[in-house]
């Protein structure tokens, strides 16, 4: 299997990472010489294997749905590169 | 004067609560030596001011029973700390500043510990020789230009360059084993679920690990002991009565049976490593342990199964860096464009590439041929495991194939870089302890460590082994402390 420019596009757009072309033919040279590597799982026959979700295998505890930590949208909003008084801010999305 | 330099952590405990040296003095001389070590470029963010009030505060109302009473520590900028900055060593997060501390955190600062700085590391912990940081390569102390191995890579550098009496790291696939194994060190990486992962800024979730680095095996028990806890915030987190793994250390071995993975003999593998394992082999059997030949058929599959999960779940974390509630942002004409300009300039190469094949394993028609592949595959190396600790109480392998690697050797390919991690992996993926340990030094003098591998939640088993192992090596990094010149 090759992965071709077309398809490290595609996965680009799906990673909302945006590439320029340079960068996109590297990365397909090195996507490439990865998946080969990785392409030696097929020689295993996993047809009767169960898939191993987590290491632990037990069921995740259930807790009550409460607040622990209210009022507290000035620590939330603190870190935000562009904020105002009470939001978050992004480039407007409806016209 | 007491010479702080050759102290072991257990050592400056019992000085401090003999009140033979106070903590102001300890963190002054860790303070003092780290800012004369800015050539090994081992902290993104320095916290020394602070540390020395810390420390005086201490002293004023000093509390001795605690378990690191007054003793300054420098971590890993990959856990969360409140009101301090938190990288991870990506240029997305330089400006990161937690409101909340992480719980292993919080459990040495509860013992005494006392904040020296954070540490730099891969690029969201991605990488094995520190080289992936937007902070920059970070120097092993052991020799100029040299990687210190990654990603826990400046811990494991300070901590050998005694900048600090002992460090946390994390490891995913290796990132305290590998960086031990290159400077000199002692790194465990705990059962899957025995440390918090509440507040460590994520990678992989289902591997994800947090652990001490220490110069020696009692350092590394005590540490291991104050940061292992219960906690809910951590959904995986498990609930079982911790040890008290440095009271409980002991090194006998008598009867212990050890297994031999004969798949761990790789081709190629250098004829040092050999020759280390061998050593290895022959101590055990000097203390009266038995070892057994075993088989981990699946051994060769880890690390591709590796870079399946490991990076799908990356994909699936990093989702959450989009320029909007915290970090870095580059302005985009829309919101998409936004968030792909962002994540483009935000992230360095590595971790880039490590979203796209994650995002390319789990996508439309591709989930069953990779990621579901991948888990299976995962369980058949678990069952292996299963089925050697019906024979066997532990496993003893090298901790990596070879010795440190010269800063930018293996940069411009991927594979070669990411087989480094080749006898670290399958630990990862079947949830299991192990710690590495210095065992011995190639013929360029650079250290090479030697892998205990446990039964889950078993830490207290393999500290002692290498605890015992390490009685009979006693190994000692000859350092010219070239980066103070």
């Amino acid at each position: 299997m090759s992965i071709d420019l077309k398809t490290v596009k595609h996965i680009s757009k799906l990673s909302r990472i945006s590439l320029d072309d340079k960068k996109a033919e590297k990365l397909a040279s090195d996507l490439n010489a990865i998946f080969s590597f990785i392409e030696k799982l097929n020689k295993l026959d996993t047809s009767k294997t169960e898939p191993l979700t987590s290491i632990a295998e037990t069921t995740l505890k259930l807790r009550k749905d409460e607040i622990k930590s209210g009022n507290i949208r000035e620590e939330v909003l603190k870190n935000s590169p562009n904020k105002n008084k009470d939001f978050f801010v992004v480039p407007k999305v409806v016209e | 004067m007491i010479e702080i330099q050759n102290l072991t952590l257990v050592d400056l405990v019992n000085k401090i609560k003999k009140k033979d040296i106070s903590s102001k003095e300890i963190t002054k001389y860790f303070v003092e030596r780290s800012k004369k070590s800015k050539k090994l470029n081992t902290y993104i963010t320095e916290n020394f001011e602070n540390a020395i009030k810390k420390a005086e505060e201490f002293d004023k109302k000093p509390d001795f029973k605690c378990k690191l009473p007054g003793i300054p520590l420098a971590v890993k900028d990959l856990f969360c700390t409140k009101n301090l900055r938190t990288t991870a060593g990506s240029k997305i997060l330089q400006n990161f500043v937690p409101t909340y501390e992480s719980t292993i955190t919080e459990n040495l600062w509860k013992s005494g510990a006392i904040l020296l700085g954070k540490l730099n590391c891969d690029e969201f912990a991605m990488g094995s020789s520190n080289e992936t940081s937007f902070f920059g390569d970070v120097q092993n102390p052991i020799s100029e230009n040299l990687v210190p191995g990654g990603s826990s890579g400046g811990s494991a550098s300070a901590l050998a360059a005694n900048l600090t009496p002992a460090t946390i790291g994390t490891d995913t696939g290796g990132s305290i084993r590998q960086p031990a194994s290159f400077t000199g060190t002692v790194g465990l990486k705990p059962t899957y679920g025995s440390c918090s992962r509440y507040g460590i800024v994520a990678f992989a979730s289902s591997l994800d690990q947090a652990g001490p680095m220490t110069k020696d095996v009692k350092d590394c028990s005590l540490l291991f002991e104050v940061m292992s806890s219960y906690d809910n915030k951590d959904s995986t987190s498990i609930e079982f009565k911790r040890g008290n793994y440095l009271k409980e250390l002991t090194d006998s071995i008598k009867g212990k049976k050890i297994g031999i993975p004969k798949e761990y003999r790789i081709e190629k593998m250098p004829k040092e490593i050999e020759d280390l394992w061998q050593k290895g082999i022959d101590i055990i059997k000097d203390s009266g342990g038995k070892i057994v030949d075993v088989s981990l058929p699946h051994t060769n599959y880890a690390l591709p199964a590796y870079y399946i999960v490991a990076p799908a779940e990356a994909s699936s974390n990093l989702a959450r860096y989009d320029g909007v509630k915290y970090g870095f942002r580059s302005e985009g004409n829309n919101l998409i464009d936004m968030y792909e300009k962002t994540r483009s300039k935000g992230f360095g190469d590595e971790v880039k590439r490590r979203i796209m094949i994650g995002t390319y394993v789990l996508s439309s028609g591709y989930y069953d041929a990779y990621y579901l592949k991948a888990q299976k595959v995962r369980r058949l190396i678990k069952n292996d495991f299963d089925e050697v600790y019906k024979k066997v109480d532990a496993i003893l392998t090298p901790s990596t194939p070879s010795s440190a690697f010269k800063i930018g050797e293996k940069t411009d390919d991927p594979v070669s870089m990411y087989l480094n991690d080749i006898f670290t992996v399958p630990v990862n993926l079947a949830g299991l302890p192990a710690i590495s340990i210095p065992a011995g030094i190639d013929k360029k003098g650079y250290p090479l460590g030697l892998q205990i591998i446990g039964k889950a939640f078993d830490e207290q088993n393999i500290l002692n082994i290498a605890f015992s192992m390490e009685k009979q090596i006693n190994f000692k990094n000859n350092l010219n402390d070239w980066w103070t010149k």
